[in-house]
Protein backbone atom coordinates (compact mmCIF):
# COMPACT_ATOMS: atom_id res chain seq x y z
CA UNK A 1 0.00 0.00 0.00
CA UNK A 2 0.80 3.41 -1.02
CA UNK A 3 1.16 6.17 1.67
CA UNK A 4 2.60 9.59 0.16
CA UNK A 5 3.50 12.12 2.63
CA UNK A 6 6.21 14.79 3.02
CA UNK A 7 9.01 14.55 5.62
CA UNK A 8 10.45 17.80 7.02
CA UNK A 9 13.82 18.49 8.02
CA UNK A 10 14.17 21.02 10.73
CA UNK A 11 17.67 21.11 10.68
CA UNK A 12 17.55 22.47 7.34
CA UNK A 13 14.37 24.95 7.02
CA UNK A 14 15.05 28.11 7.54
CA UNK A 15 11.78 29.57 7.75
CA UNK A 16 11.95 31.50 4.51
CA UNK A 17 8.10 30.99 4.11
CA UNK A 18 8.65 29.85 0.19
CA UNK A 19 6.60 26.67 0.60
CA UNK A 20 3.58 28.97 1.77
CA UNK A 21 3.50 30.92 -0.80
CA UNK A 22 4.37 28.27 -3.48
CA UNK A 23 1.48 26.23 -2.52
CA UNK A 24 -0.80 29.49 -1.96
CA UNK A 25 0.26 30.33 -5.54
CA UNK A 26 0.01 26.67 -7.25
CA UNK A 27 -3.64 25.91 -4.90
CA UNK A 28 -4.84 29.33 -5.42
CA UNK A 29 -4.83 28.93 -9.64
CA UNK A 30 -6.48 25.54 -9.26
CA UNK A 31 -9.45 24.73 -10.89
CA UNK A 32 -11.20 23.86 -7.28
CA UNK A 33 -11.08 27.45 -7.01
CA UNK A 34 -8.95 30.33 -5.36
CA UNK A 35 -7.94 29.81 -1.81
CA UNK A 36 -10.06 32.82 -1.04
CA UNK A 37 -8.44 36.29 0.75
CA UNK A 38 -9.61 39.12 2.76
CA UNK A 39 -8.56 42.35 2.87
CA UNK A 40 -5.26 41.16 1.59
CA UNK A 41 -4.07 44.78 1.71
CA UNK A 42 -5.92 46.06 4.24
CA UNK A 43 -5.49 46.61 8.04
CA UNK A 44 -6.33 43.06 9.20
CA UNK A 45 -5.67 40.76 6.33
CA UNK A 46 -7.04 36.74 6.69
CA UNK A 47 -7.49 34.20 4.19
CA UNK A 48 -6.68 30.41 3.65
CA UNK A 49 -3.49 28.71 3.44
CA UNK A 50 -2.72 24.78 3.74
CA UNK A 51 0.77 25.44 4.77
CA UNK A 52 1.82 27.37 7.43
CA UNK A 53 5.62 28.41 8.82
CA UNK A 54 5.80 29.11 12.14
CA UNK A 55 9.25 30.24 14.45
CA UNK A 56 9.65 28.72 18.02
CA UNK A 57 12.38 29.47 20.42
CA UNK A 58 13.94 27.18 22.80
CA UNK A 59 15.30 27.27 25.66
CA UNK A 60 16.76 30.63 27.24
CA UNK A 61 19.11 33.54 26.81
CA UNK A 62 21.50 32.85 25.96
CA UNK A 63 21.26 29.28 24.87
CA UNK A 64 18.63 29.73 22.71
CA UNK A 65 17.88 27.84 19.34
CA UNK A 66 15.08 29.06 16.78
CA UNK A 67 13.00 26.09 15.29
CA UNK A 68 11.39 26.96 12.21
CA UNK A 69 8.27 24.81 12.39
CA UNK A 70 6.11 24.24 8.73
CA UNK A 71 2.81 23.09 9.35
CA UNK A 72 -0.13 21.35 6.93
CA UNK A 73 -1.83 18.23 6.90
CA UNK A 74 -0.17 15.13 8.20
CA UNK A 75 -2.31 12.76 6.03
CA UNK A 76 -2.42 10.72 9.38
CA UNK A 77 -3.15 6.99 8.82
CA UNK A 78 -5.83 7.30 10.92
CA UNK A 79 -7.55 10.41 10.50
CA UNK A 80 -9.56 11.53 13.14
CA UNK A 81 -11.61 14.29 10.85
CA UNK A 82 -12.74 11.70 8.62
CA UNK A 83 -15.19 9.78 9.92
CA UNK A 84 -16.57 12.73 11.92
CA UNK A 85 -17.35 14.25 8.45
CA UNK A 86 -21.86 13.60 7.92
CA UNK A 87 -21.34 13.66 4.17
CA UNK A 88 -18.23 12.10 3.31
CA UNK A 89 -16.91 14.93 1.74
CA UNK A 90 -13.61 14.32 3.72
CA UNK A 91 -12.27 10.88 2.93
CA UNK A 92 -8.67 9.07 2.93
CA UNK A 93 -7.72 7.97 -0.72
CA UNK A 94 -7.16 4.03 -0.58
CA UNK A 95 -4.60 4.67 -3.52
CA UNK A 96 -2.10 6.84 -1.58
CA UNK A 97 -3.40 7.63 1.30
CA UNK A 98 -3.98 11.26 0.87
CA UNK A 99 -6.84 12.86 3.04
CA UNK A 100 -8.87 14.94 0.84
CA UNK A 101 -12.13 17.38 1.22
CA UNK A 102 -14.52 16.70 -2.00
CA UNK A 103 -15.55 20.56 -2.07
CA UNK A 104 -18.80 19.94 -3.75
CA UNK A 105 -20.15 17.70 -1.00
CA UNK A 106 -18.68 19.81 1.71
CA UNK A 107 -21.23 21.55 3.77
CA UNK A 108 -19.09 23.76 6.05
CA UNK A 109 -19.98 22.70 9.17
CA UNK A 110 -16.37 23.08 10.36
CA UNK A 111 -16.85 19.38 12.55
CA UNK A 112 -13.88 18.02 11.27
CA UNK A 113 -11.81 20.63 11.75
CA UNK A 114 -12.85 20.43 15.24
CA UNK A 115 -11.59 16.86 15.08
CA UNK A 116 -8.07 17.82 13.96
CA UNK A 117 -5.75 17.89 16.96
CA UNK A 118 -3.36 19.69 14.85
CA UNK A 119 -5.59 22.52 12.99
CA UNK A 120 -4.49 22.28 9.65
CA UNK A 121 -7.92 22.36 8.31
CA UNK A 122 -8.96 25.80 7.25
CA UNK A 123 -12.41 27.04 5.94
CA UNK A 124 -12.94 28.91 2.84
CA UNK A 125 -14.86 31.98 4.08
CA UNK A 126 -16.04 32.78 0.64
CA UNK A 127 -16.61 29.38 -0.70
CA UNK A 128 -17.85 28.34 2.43
CA UNK A 129 -16.78 24.86 2.08
CA UNK A 130 -12.78 23.22 4.42
CA UNK A 131 -10.06 23.02 3.26
CA UNK A 132 -6.43 21.57 3.39
CA UNK A 133 -3.25 20.62 1.97
CA UNK A 134 -4.10 18.08 -1.17
CA UNK A 135 -0.41 17.41 -1.36
CA UNK A 136 -0.47 18.60 -4.86
CA UNK A 137 -2.67 15.47 -6.03
CA UNK A 138 -3.41 17.98 -8.71
CA UNK A 139 0.25 17.70 -9.91
CA UNK A 140 1.83 14.93 -8.64
CA UNK A 141 0.32 12.96 -11.09
CA UNK A 142 0.06 14.68 -13.93
CA UNK A 143 1.80 13.26 -17.62
CA UNK A 144 1.93 17.06 -19.03
CA UNK A 145 4.97 17.71 -16.37
CA UNK A 146 8.35 16.39 -16.76
CA UNK A 147 8.99 13.72 -14.19
CA UNK A 148 10.99 15.83 -11.54
CA UNK A 149 8.41 18.21 -11.10
CA UNK A 150 5.91 15.91 -10.08
CA UNK A 151 5.86 16.65 -7.06
CA UNK A 152 4.00 18.90 -4.23
CA UNK A 153 4.69 22.73 -4.80
CA UNK A 154 6.17 23.38 -1.66
CA UNK A 155 8.97 20.72 -2.16
CA UNK A 156 9.91 22.11 -5.16
CA UNK A 157 9.93 25.69 -4.09
CA UNK A 158 12.16 25.20 -0.78
CA UNK A 159 15.73 26.37 -1.61
CA UNK A 160 17.50 24.50 0.78
CA UNK A 161 15.53 21.25 0.31
CA UNK A 162 14.29 20.91 3.63
CA UNK A 163 11.28 18.70 2.39
CA UNK A 164 11.21 15.56 0.98
CA UNK A 165 7.81 14.04 -0.55
CA UNK A 166 7.50 10.52 -1.37
CA UNK A 167 6.07 6.88 -0.18
CA UNK A 168 6.85 6.81 3.56
CA UNK A 169 5.26 2.92 3.39
CA UNK A 170 8.05 2.19 0.76
CA UNK A 171 11.18 0.95 3.76
CA UNK A 172 13.53 1.75 0.25
CA UNK A 173 12.30 5.23 -0.66
CA UNK A 174 14.10 8.74 0.25
CA UNK A 175 11.84 9.61 2.85
CA UNK A 176 11.39 6.62 4.58
CA UNK A 177 15.38 6.17 4.45
CA UNK A 178 15.55 9.80 6.16
CA UNK A 179 12.85 9.03 8.64
CA UNK A 180 15.04 6.00 9.60
CA UNK A 181 18.38 7.16 9.74
CA UNK A 182 17.98 10.57 10.74
CA UNK A 183 14.92 9.76 13.54
CA UNK A 184 12.33 10.97 11.67
CA UNK A 185 9.13 11.57 14.27
CA UNK A 186 5.52 12.38 14.58
CA UNK A 187 3.65 15.25 15.82
CA UNK A 188 1.19 14.77 18.99
CA UNK A 189 1.89 10.47 19.31
CA UNK A 190 -0.30 10.74 22.02
CA UNK A 191 -3.66 10.63 19.85
CA UNK A 192 -2.83 7.66 18.11
CA UNK A 193 -3.47 9.25 15.15
CA UNK A 194 -0.31 8.06 13.02
CA UNK A 195 0.46 11.26 11.17
CA UNK A 196 1.82 10.06 7.96
CA UNK A 197 4.32 13.36 7.65
CA UNK A 198 7.41 13.28 9.47
CA UNK A 199 10.24 15.58 11.06
CA UNK A 200 13.43 15.70 11.55
CA UNK A 201 14.94 16.76 14.42
CA UNK A 202 17.80 19.25 14.76
CA UNK A 203 21.02 17.64 14.54
CA UNK A 204 24.33 19.06 15.92
CA UNK A 205 27.67 18.14 14.60
CA UNK A 206 30.01 18.06 17.26
CA UNK A 207 33.53 17.57 17.31
CA UNK A 208 34.76 16.25 20.73
CA UNK A 209 38.47 17.16 22.11
CA UNK A 210 39.50 15.37 24.77
CA UNK A 211 42.49 16.94 27.24
CA UNK A 212 45.04 14.91 26.33
CA UNK A 213 44.65 16.10 22.46
CA UNK A 214 45.65 19.24 23.77
CA UNK A 215 49.11 18.56 25.32
CA UNK A 216 51.55 16.24 23.34
CA UNK A 217 52.10 13.24 25.33
CA UNK A 218 55.53 12.62 23.63
CA UNK A 219 56.33 15.95 24.37
CA UNK A 220 60.21 15.05 27.24
CA UNK A 221 60.44 18.72 28.59
CA UNK A 222 56.52 18.26 30.05
CA UNK A 223 56.05 21.94 28.95
CA UNK A 224 54.42 23.65 25.68
CA UNK A 225 56.64 26.03 24.30
CA UNK A 226 58.56 26.58 21.12
CA UNK A 227 61.24 23.83 21.27
CA UNK A 228 64.99 24.57 22.26
CA UNK A 229 67.13 25.81 18.76
CA UNK A 230 70.79 24.67 18.73
CA UNK A 231 72.91 27.48 18.36
CA UNK A 232 73.86 28.33 14.17
CA UNK A 233 77.41 27.54 14.22
CA UNK A 234 76.85 23.72 15.54
CA UNK A 235 77.18 21.25 13.07
CA UNK A 236 73.70 19.69 12.63
CA UNK A 237 71.66 16.61 10.73
CA UNK A 238 71.01 19.21 7.88
CA UNK A 239 75.15 19.82 7.39
CA UNK A 240 75.64 16.34 7.36
CA UNK A 241 73.63 15.92 3.42
CA UNK A 242 73.70 19.36 2.59
CA UNK A 243 76.55 20.07 1.01
CA UNK B 1 -13.84 26.65 21.05
CA UNK B 2 -15.36 29.59 19.95
CA UNK B 3 -18.80 29.06 20.98
CA UNK B 4 -21.52 29.68 18.52
CA UNK B 5 -24.74 30.99 18.94
CA UNK B 6 -26.28 28.60 16.38
CA UNK B 7 -25.44 25.83 17.91
CA UNK B 8 -25.93 26.95 21.68
CA UNK B 9 -29.63 27.50 20.49
CA UNK B 10 -30.21 24.08 18.18
CA UNK B 11 -28.80 22.16 21.59
CA UNK B 12 -30.93 24.18 24.50
CA UNK B 13 -33.94 24.39 21.47
CA UNK B 14 -34.51 20.78 20.96
CA UNK B 15 -33.02 19.94 24.74
CA UNK B 16 -36.30 21.59 25.91
CA UNK B 17 -38.50 19.96 23.19
CA UNK B 18 -37.32 16.59 24.16
CA UNK B 19 -37.77 17.18 27.81
CA UNK B 20 -41.33 18.67 27.05
CA UNK B 21 -42.48 15.43 25.21
CA UNK B 22 -40.52 13.37 28.14
CA UNK B 23 -42.53 14.84 30.42
CA UNK B 24 -45.90 14.98 28.63
CA UNK B 25 -45.22 11.24 27.84
CA UNK B 26 -43.88 10.25 31.74
CA UNK B 27 -47.34 11.27 33.02
CA UNK B 28 -49.67 9.13 30.51
CA UNK B 29 -46.90 6.32 31.50
CA UNK B 30 -47.94 7.33 35.17
CA UNK B 31 -51.79 6.69 34.42
CA UNK B 32 -51.41 4.03 32.18
CA UNK B 33 -49.98 2.12 35.50
CA UNK B 34 -52.95 4.21 37.49
CA UNK B 35 -50.02 5.87 39.60
CA UNK B 36 -51.39 9.09 38.92
CA UNK B 37 -55.08 9.89 38.58
CA UNK B 38 -54.73 12.98 36.88
CA UNK B 39 -54.74 13.46 32.93
CA UNK B 40 -55.16 15.78 30.61
CA UNK B 41 -57.56 15.82 27.99
CA UNK B 42 -56.93 15.53 24.35
CA UNK B 43 -56.51 18.77 23.82
CA UNK B 44 -53.51 19.52 26.64
CA UNK B 45 -50.98 17.15 24.59
CA UNK B 46 -52.20 17.91 21.14
CA UNK B 47 -51.49 21.25 21.58
CA UNK B 48 -48.36 20.14 23.85
CA UNK B 49 -47.20 17.56 20.90
CA UNK B 50 -47.14 21.33 18.75
CA UNK B 51 -45.13 22.80 21.71
CA UNK B 52 -42.70 20.52 21.44
CA UNK B 53 -42.28 20.47 17.64
CA UNK B 54 -42.00 24.26 17.89
CA UNK B 55 -39.08 24.26 19.37
CA UNK B 56 -37.17 21.48 17.48
CA UNK B 57 -38.32 23.35 14.58
CA UNK B 58 -36.53 26.14 15.93
CA UNK B 59 -33.27 24.16 16.79
CA UNK B 60 -33.48 22.66 13.41
CA UNK B 61 -33.41 26.65 11.69
CA UNK B 62 -30.71 27.70 14.21
CA UNK B 63 -28.56 24.39 13.25
CA UNK B 64 -28.87 25.99 9.36
CA UNK B 65 -27.14 28.80 10.33
CA UNK B 66 -23.55 26.58 11.66
CA UNK B 67 -23.88 25.52 8.12
CA UNK B 68 -21.73 27.46 5.41
CA UNK B 69 -23.65 25.42 2.62
CA UNK B 70 -26.83 25.02 3.79
CA UNK B 71 -28.76 23.80 0.38
CA UNK B 72 -26.07 20.61 0.57
CA UNK B 73 -27.77 20.09 4.34
CA UNK B 74 -29.25 16.78 2.80
CA UNK B 75 -26.13 15.04 2.02
CA UNK B 76 -25.41 15.16 6.22
CA UNK B 77 -27.23 12.03 6.49
CA UNK B 78 -25.47 9.61 4.65
CA UNK B 79 -22.24 8.65 7.01
CA UNK B 80 -24.66 7.45 10.18
CA UNK B 81 -21.78 4.70 10.09
CA UNK B 82 -19.38 6.41 11.68
CA UNK B 83 -20.57 9.90 12.76
CA UNK B 84 -22.31 11.11 15.48
CA UNK B 85 -23.37 13.86 13.70
CA UNK B 86 -24.84 11.73 10.65
CA UNK B 87 -26.92 10.23 13.08
CA UNK B 88 -27.99 13.02 14.79
CA UNK B 89 -29.22 14.74 11.39
CA UNK B 90 -31.19 11.46 10.81
CA UNK B 91 -32.53 10.79 14.35
CA UNK B 92 -34.34 14.56 14.50
CA UNK B 93 -36.75 14.48 11.78
CA UNK B 94 -37.39 10.88 13.22
CA UNK B 95 -38.15 12.28 16.34
CA UNK B 96 -40.16 15.44 14.85
CA UNK B 97 -41.85 12.64 13.05
CA UNK B 98 -42.89 10.61 15.73
CA UNK B 99 -43.96 13.47 17.84
CA UNK B 100 -46.36 14.57 15.10
CA UNK B 101 -47.76 11.02 15.24
CA UNK B 102 -48.00 10.99 18.80
CA UNK B 103 -49.93 14.68 18.66
CA UNK B 104 -52.14 13.34 16.11
CA UNK B 105 -53.02 10.64 17.77
CA UNK B 106 -54.32 12.56 20.54
CA UNK B 107 -56.08 14.85 18.62
CA UNK B 108 -57.96 12.60 16.91
CA UNK B 109 -58.55 10.61 19.53
CA UNK B 110 -57.18 7.16 18.64
CA UNK B 111 -56.85 5.40 21.85
CA UNK B 112 -59.34 1.73 21.27
CA UNK B 113 -56.93 -0.76 22.43
CA UNK B 114 -54.80 -2.24 19.99
CA UNK B 115 -53.48 -5.39 22.32
CA UNK B 116 -52.84 -5.53 26.04
CA UNK B 117 -49.62 -6.40 27.89
CA UNK B 118 -50.82 -8.64 30.77
CA UNK B 119 -54.27 -8.59 32.07
CA UNK B 120 -54.69 -4.80 32.65
CA UNK B 121 -52.45 -2.85 30.48
CA UNK B 122 -54.41 -1.87 27.40
CA UNK B 123 -52.02 0.18 24.72
CA UNK B 124 -53.50 2.75 21.93
CA UNK B 125 -52.21 4.06 19.27
CA UNK B 126 -51.35 7.12 21.67
CA UNK B 127 -49.03 5.55 23.90
CA UNK B 128 -47.45 3.40 21.23
CA UNK B 129 -46.58 6.35 18.82
CA UNK B 130 -45.34 7.84 22.15
CA UNK B 131 -43.20 4.55 23.25
CA UNK B 132 -41.62 5.20 19.64
CA UNK B 133 -40.91 8.83 20.37
CA UNK B 134 -39.67 8.09 23.75
CA UNK B 135 -37.03 6.12 21.63
CA UNK B 136 -36.54 8.90 19.35
CA UNK B 137 -36.10 11.04 22.24
CA UNK B 138 -33.26 9.42 24.06
CA UNK B 139 -31.41 8.25 20.78
CA UNK B 140 -31.63 11.97 20.12
CA UNK B 141 -29.96 13.64 23.30
CA UNK B 142 -27.11 10.62 22.72
CA UNK B 143 -26.25 11.32 19.67
CA UNK B 144 -26.63 15.29 20.29
CA UNK B 145 -23.94 14.70 23.56
CA UNK B 146 -21.80 11.96 21.41
CA UNK B 147 -21.08 14.97 18.93
CA UNK B 148 -18.92 16.22 21.57
CA UNK B 149 -17.84 13.39 23.44
CA UNK B 150 -16.03 11.34 21.16
CA UNK B 151 -13.86 14.14 20.30
CA UNK B 152 -10.92 12.63 22.07
CA UNK B 153 -8.88 15.91 21.64
CA UNK B 154 -11.49 18.02 23.73
CA UNK B 155 -10.71 16.55 26.88
CA UNK B 156 -13.53 18.56 28.43
CA UNK B 157 -15.83 17.13 26.19
CA UNK B 158 -15.16 13.44 26.17
CA UNK B 159 -16.65 12.38 29.45
CA UNK B 160 -19.99 10.22 29.83
CA UNK B 161 -20.74 13.11 31.96
CA UNK B 162 -21.31 15.05 28.68
CA UNK B 163 -23.82 12.94 27.43
CA UNK B 164 -26.24 12.67 30.75
CA UNK B 165 -25.97 16.79 30.89
CA UNK B 166 -27.69 17.03 27.65
CA UNK B 167 -30.34 14.71 28.80
CA UNK B 168 -30.43 16.06 32.57
CA UNK B 169 -30.53 19.66 31.45
CA UNK B 170 -32.79 19.04 28.45
CA UNK B 171 -35.21 17.18 30.95
CA UNK B 172 -34.71 19.69 33.42
CA UNK B 173 -35.96 22.42 31.03
CA UNK B 174 -38.87 20.56 29.12
CA UNK B 175 -40.11 19.76 32.25
CA UNK B 176 -39.82 23.19 34.01
CA UNK B 177 -42.11 24.26 30.44
CA UNK B 178 -43.98 21.36 30.97
CA UNK B 179 -44.96 22.80 34.58
CA UNK B 180 -45.63 25.91 33.78
CA UNK B 181 -48.04 24.76 30.59
CA UNK B 182 -49.64 22.51 33.13
CA UNK B 183 -50.58 25.49 35.46
CA UNK B 184 -52.43 26.99 32.55
CA UNK B 185 -53.83 24.37 30.77
CA UNK B 186 -53.92 21.26 32.91
CA UNK B 187 -53.77 21.97 36.67
CA UNK B 188 -54.07 19.34 38.06
CA UNK B 189 -50.72 17.97 36.37
CA UNK B 190 -49.00 21.00 37.70
CA UNK B 191 -47.80 19.55 40.99
CA UNK B 192 -46.73 16.28 39.34
CA UNK B 193 -44.67 17.83 36.58
CA UNK B 194 -43.12 20.12 39.19
CA UNK B 195 -41.54 17.50 41.23
CA UNK B 196 -40.68 15.96 38.63
CA UNK B 197 -38.79 19.19 37.72
CA UNK B 198 -37.35 19.30 40.70
CA UNK B 199 -35.93 16.30 40.82
CA UNK B 200 -34.06 16.04 37.08
CA UNK B 201 -32.70 19.64 38.21
CA UNK B 202 -30.91 18.41 41.00
CA UNK B 203 -29.68 15.29 39.29
CA UNK B 204 -28.58 17.79 36.33
CA UNK B 205 -26.84 19.92 38.71
CA UNK B 206 -24.85 17.27 39.87
CA UNK B 207 -24.14 15.68 36.60
CA UNK B 208 -23.08 19.30 35.72
CA UNK B 209 -21.28 19.79 38.90
CA UNK B 210 -19.22 16.51 38.54
CA UNK B 211 -18.43 17.33 35.08
CA UNK B 212 -16.85 21.15 36.03
CA UNK B 213 -15.14 19.26 38.76
CA UNK B 214 -13.79 16.82 36.19
CA UNK B 215 -12.51 19.30 33.86
CA UNK B 216 -11.02 21.63 36.69
CA UNK B 217 -8.88 18.64 37.34
CA UNK B 218 -8.00 18.04 34.02
CA UNK B 219 -4.10 17.86 32.75
CA UNK B 220 -4.01 18.78 29.00
CA UNK B 221 -2.43 15.76 26.85
CA UNK B 222 -0.67 17.60 24.32
CA UNK B 223 2.16 19.89 25.55
CA UNK B 224 4.36 22.62 22.84
CA UNK B 225 7.18 19.75 23.31
CA UNK B 226 4.71 17.04 21.48
CA UNK B 227 3.12 19.87 19.16
CA UNK B 228 6.37 20.21 17.27
CA UNK B 229 8.43 17.46 18.62
CA UNK B 230 11.41 19.30 21.18
CA UNK B 231 11.91 17.76 24.18
CA UNK B 232 12.84 21.17 26.17
CA UNK B 233 11.26 22.78 28.96
CA UNK B 234 11.10 25.97 27.81
CA UNK B 235 9.99 26.50 24.21
CA UNK B 236 8.33 29.84 23.23
CA UNK B 237 6.08 30.65 19.87
CA UNK B 238 7.42 33.89 18.26
CA UNK B 239 5.29 34.00 15.03
CA UNK B 240 2.29 31.61 14.18
CA UNK B 241 3.06 32.47 10.19
CA UNK B 242 0.80 35.44 9.75
CA UNK B 243 -0.03 38.65 11.10
CA UNK B 244 -3.75 38.70 11.08
CA UNK B 245 -6.37 36.52 11.85
CA UNK B 246 -6.66 32.75 10.16
CA UNK B 247 -9.62 30.58 10.66
CA UNK B 248 -7.67 28.43 13.44
CA UNK B 249 -7.70 31.66 15.10
CA UNK B 250 -10.94 32.72 15.30
CA UNK B 251 -12.71 29.40 15.66
CA UNK B 252 -10.64 27.73 18.01
CA UNK B 253 -10.88 30.65 20.94
CA UNK B 254 -13.49 32.30 22.60
CA UNK B 255 -11.43 35.44 22.46
CA UNK B 256 -12.99 36.58 26.14
CA UNK B 257 -10.83 37.31 29.61
CA UNK B 258 -10.63 34.54 32.14
CA UNK B 259 -12.49 36.40 34.51
CA UNK B 260 -15.62 36.59 31.88
CA UNK B 261 -15.34 33.27 31.58
CA UNK B 262 -15.68 32.25 35.41
CA UNK B 263 -18.25 34.76 35.70
CA UNK B 264 -20.19 33.24 33.50
CA UNK B 265 -19.94 30.13 35.49
CA UNK B 266 -20.97 31.63 38.28
CA UNK B 267 -24.34 33.03 36.23
CA UNK B 268 -24.98 29.56 34.61
CA UNK B 269 -24.68 27.87 38.18
CA UNK B 270 -27.10 30.44 39.68
CA UNK B 271 -30.03 30.67 36.70
CA UNK B 272 -29.85 27.07 35.68
CA UNK B 273 -30.26 25.53 39.20
CA UNK B 274 -30.19 27.38 42.29
CA UNK B 275 -32.83 30.29 41.13
CA UNK B 276 -35.00 27.82 39.60
CA UNK B 277 -34.96 25.45 42.16
CA UNK B 278 -35.98 28.41 44.47
CA UNK B 279 -38.89 29.77 42.30
CA UNK B 280 -40.43 26.33 41.87
CA UNK B 281 -40.52 25.57 45.03
CA UNK B 282 -42.34 28.71 45.66
CA UNK B 283 -44.59 28.99 42.78
CA UNK B 284 -45.67 25.57 43.82
CA UNK B 285 -46.43 26.43 46.83
CA UNK B 286 -48.40 29.85 46.30
CA UNK B 287 -49.74 28.48 43.07
CA UNK B 288 -48.20 30.81 40.69
CA UNK B 289 -49.01 30.11 37.18
CA UNK B 290 -46.64 33.00 35.68
CA UNK B 291 -44.14 32.29 38.19
CA UNK B 292 -43.36 28.97 36.64
CA UNK B 293 -43.35 30.46 33.42
CA UNK B 294 -40.51 32.72 35.10
CA UNK B 295 -38.61 29.69 36.33
CA UNK B 296 -38.65 28.23 32.88
CA UNK B 297 -37.97 31.71 31.25
CA UNK B 298 -34.71 31.81 33.82
CA UNK B 299 -33.37 28.31 33.49
CA UNK B 300 -33.40 28.27 29.62
CA UNK B 301 -31.39 32.29 29.86
CA UNK B 302 -28.97 30.06 32.15
CA UNK B 303 -28.95 27.27 29.75
CA UNK B 304 -28.04 29.80 26.92
CA UNK B 305 -24.90 30.52 29.55
CA UNK B 306 -24.41 27.08 29.85
CA UNK B 307 -23.95 25.88 26.87
CA UNK B 308 -21.51 29.18 26.22
CA UNK B 309 -19.65 27.71 29.21
CA UNK B 310 -19.59 24.31 27.49
CA UNK B 311 -18.29 25.33 24.23
CA UNK B 312 -15.58 28.00 25.86
CA UNK B 313 -14.36 26.00 28.51
CA UNK B 314 -13.10 23.28 26.09
CA UNK B 315 -9.40 23.70 24.90
CA UNK B 316 -8.42 23.08 21.44
CA UNK B 317 -4.97 21.26 21.13
CA UNK B 318 -4.20 23.09 17.84
CA UNK B 319 -4.38 26.40 20.30
CA UNK B 320 -0.71 25.22 20.88
CA UNK B 321 0.54 26.19 17.41
CA UNK B 322 -1.71 29.46 17.96
CA UNK B 323 0.05 31.26 20.79
CA UNK B 324 1.51 34.00 19.74
CA UNK B 325 1.43 35.81 16.96
CA UNK B 326 4.64 37.43 16.06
Amino acid sequence: MTQLALVIDLNVCVGCHACVTNCKEWNTSGMAGPLSDFNPYGADPTGTFFNRVQTFEVGSFPNTETVHFPKSCLHCEEPPCVPVCPTGASYKRKEDGIVLVDYDKCIGCKYCSWACPYGVREIDEKQKVMKKCTLCVDRIYDQGLPEKERKPACVLACPTSARLFGDVHNPESEVSVAIRESNGYQLMPEWGTNPSNHYLPRRKTQLRIHDDQLVRADNPLKKERLLPKPDKNEPSLDDAISW
Amino acid sequence: MHPAFSVIFLTTLIGVGQGLFLALYTGQVYALFQVLSAQGDHRFYAVGSVIVLAFLAAGLVASFFHLGRPERAWRAASQWRTSWLSREVIVLPLFMASVFMYGMAHYFGWNAPLFSLGETLQIDLIMLTGAIATFFCFALFICTGMIYACLRFLQEWHTPLTVSNFILLGGASGFALATAYAAYAAPELTGFYGKWTLIITLLAFASRLASLVRNHKLKPKSTLQSAIGVRHTKIAQKAQGFMGGSFNTREFFHGKSPSMLRSVKWIFIVLTFALPLVFLAWSLSINSASMLVLTFAVQYAGLIAERWFFFAQANHPQNLYYQAIS
